[in-house]
């Protein structure tokens, strides 16, 4: 196809088939957005069969434009909502130093949010369509997010759960067969990591604490391990697109081979923390050569995919308001280029003038 | 508590309160490139409070570190002006209050990288530099505002006249020991009233803004005696360390 074409609604709006924004995940496609690999150009399918990446420049199926439209913009709707969670806390930080930390972390989710917004334009979109696409609920983010920071533990849990699960997803990405996007999600991966780190220092520094804080970290950790586990999607067999996605390496591994690469990931740090996770069911399997967990009740994550989570209304409220609070000053920004410009255009005319006027 | 203390932390809780108020806006403002950059400016600040209580501490010799001074002392205790403390949760009000407050720490900074109290005059070098893009980042949103639509010169003309009656306080060297300034630490704050007047003049007047002439407010914060707003953004600030004192976070 060609690049920057006309985008309709469609392109952006993706309600139909959609099962929940987890992000850097993508387990939903709406039917319009398939494209049977007969369509595929020969030079896309020629790069994919190489592993190379697919640039702005190249042909590519109108499905994959759509899929990795939708991905991308979630993914930047997911970071800058997640702001809100971790910001929560700004103001009350319990040392200048963890307040620090967590301003530069809701900084660096602002700039996750940049680099999304533009690997998304780079499909023919503009971040200003996507917004609105957030702002009227035409697309998601991450339900995680829906959840509430009711402890100062629960920055920790966080950045140790949440961004730790985060960068299992998106690790993959950095070799997603579309390169603006792979090459934003290195950079990403990096500073999650660094938050994840962080995280885990905050729960190691309050496991290691008063009874108060222990209790606090154990309780934060409680609440956070469930819905992380849901952040990887429904299980591979409820999650029929996620094919599509594979085989145009937009995805390389399944919701199910992720979460069980997190889990595994995660079981040893936990005892490292000296705190629990919730799930009686967790022991290592040695023929497995992985932890065995409890089936996830994926009941709760629908519900709130559908809403009815604690804050989704609040998470939104806050955006909108923001958003719609800001409108003159954004206002104001245009006019005044558009001014200066102006001014610009006349003073080259009168010295174009005066030149002409002096040869 | 000596005035060189009392000194130090004036400079600290200033860039401190400051630094609390621009928080907020992260997730809030009119565009993402604009979350990063108030998110920066607040850092900043945060940093200089920490480096300037860290020193106020050392120079106290009491044991007092940047946390002890930041969450356990109590509003009286607080040096900072007025301006900074008061709420900030209109667009125009953050911007101006920002091209007011950073155009002084810029020339302030400026003038103290050569006090002859050594760690002082590095936290000012430094400063400085982080300042003058406050500064330009606040000129930059003055500009636009001022001279953009009808509505946002409106709105940044009535968030300059609600800002500007703060500013006295910055020039106020009424409870300074004038020993500081012989000493050469301190800078005398009157010294800075005429080449920030200057530069905030000029920025009003490229954005097609008048000079408010307004009267100045009461703004003794330096002193301890702060506005209302002030007990409140404490209150939120301080409540978690101080409901688990003694610990490590």
């Amino acid at each position: 196809m060609v690049l920057h074409a006309h985008v309709t609604d469609a392109d952006i709006c993706n309600t139909a088939c959609y099962r929940g924004g987890v992000y850097g995940n993508d387990f939903t496609a709406p039917e319009a957005a398939r494209t049977a690999p007969a369509d595929e150009p020969a030079s896309f399918r020629a790069i994919l069969v190489e592993d190379g990446r697919v640039e702005p420049r190249d042909e590519m199926p109108e499905g994959y434009r759509k899929t990795l439209v939708r991905q991308i913009a979630q993914h930047a709707h997911s970071e800058i909502i997640g702001m809100q969670p971790e910001g929560n806390w700004v103001s009350r930080a319990p040392s200048l130093r963890r307040k620090a930390i967590l301003m530069a972390k809701v900084q660096d989710e602002a700039g996750h949010g940049l680099y999304l917004y533009a690997a998304a334009e780079t499909l023919g979109v503009d971040r200003a369509d996507l917004l609105d696409a957030l702002h009227s609920g035409r697309q998601k983010y991450s339900s995680i997010f829906n959840y509430p920071t009711l402890t100062w533990a629960d920055v920790g849990a966080i950045g140790w759960l949440v961004d730790g699960a985060a960068i299992v997803n998106q690790v993959p990405l950095c070799r997603c067969s579309y390169g603006p996007y792979a090459r934003a999600m290195v950079r990403v991966c990096k500073e999650e990591s660094f938050h994840q780190r962080q995280g885990f220092e905050i729960l190691h520094t309050l496991a290691h604490g008063s009874q108060a804080q222990r209790q606090m970290a154990q309780d934060a950790v409680n609440r956070y391990w469930w819905p992380s586990l849901m952040m990887f999607g429904p299980p591979d067999d409820d999650s029929p697109n996620s094919a599509q996605s594979m085989a145009w390496g937009i995805k390389r591994f399944s919701n199910d081979d992720l979460r069980q690469r997190f889990i595994d990931m995660t079981v040893p740090q936990s005892e490292a923390l000296g705190l629990t996770l919730p799930d009686d069911g967790l022991a290592w399997n040695e023929e497995r050569g992985h932890y065995d967990f409890t089936p996830v009740d994926f009941t709760e994550l629908f519900e709130v995919i559908r809403g009815n989570g604690p804050c989704n209304e609040q998470r939104m409220a806050h955006r909108v308001g923001a958003h719609e609070d800001g409108a003159w000053a954004r206002e104001a920004a245009a006019a005044y280029a558009q001014k200066q410009a102006q001014k610009q255009a006349q003073r080259q005319a009168r010295e174009q003038a005066q030149k002409e006027g002096a040869a | 508590m000596s005035a060189h203390v009392d000194y130090l932390l004036g400079l600290a809780d200033d860039a401190l309160v400051s630094s609390q108020r621009m928080g907020w806006w992260i997730s809030r403002s009119p565009q993402l490139e604009e979350d990063v950059a108030m998110a920066n400016i607040g850092l900043d600040q945060l940093g200089q409070a920490r480096a300037l209580l860290t020193h106020a501490g050392a120079v106290e010799a009491a044991g007092r570190d940047e946390d002890d001074l930041a969450y356990f002392r109590d509003e009286r205790d607080f040096r900072n002006v007025c301006l900074v403390e008061r709420p900030m949760e209109d667009f125009g009000v953050a911007m101006a209050r920002l091209l007011v407050f950073a155009t002084w720490q810029h020339e302030l900074y400026g003038a103290l990288s050569a006090s002859t109290d050594a760690t002082l005059a590095a936290v000012a070098a430094k400063a400085r530099k982080e300042t003058a893009y406050h500064v330009d980042h606040a000129r930059q949103w003055t500009l636009r505002l001022g001279d953009g639509t009808a509505e946002s010169h409106d709105r940044m003309q009535a968030a300059v006249e609600a800002e500007w009656p703060w500013r006295e306080e910055l020039y106020d060297a009424g409870t300074l020991a004038p020993e500081l300034v012989e000493r050469g630490i301190a800078v005398d704050p009157g010294t800075l009233r005429e080449p920030v007047e200057a530069r905030l003049d000029a920025v009003l007047a490229e954005a097609t803004l008048s000079r408010p002439d307004v009267a100045a407010a009461y703004s003794r914060g330096r002193q301890g005696r702060h506005t209302e707003a002030m007990g409140y953004l404490l209150a939120e600030m301080q409540h978690l360390a101080r409901s688990h004192p003694g610990v490590t976070w």
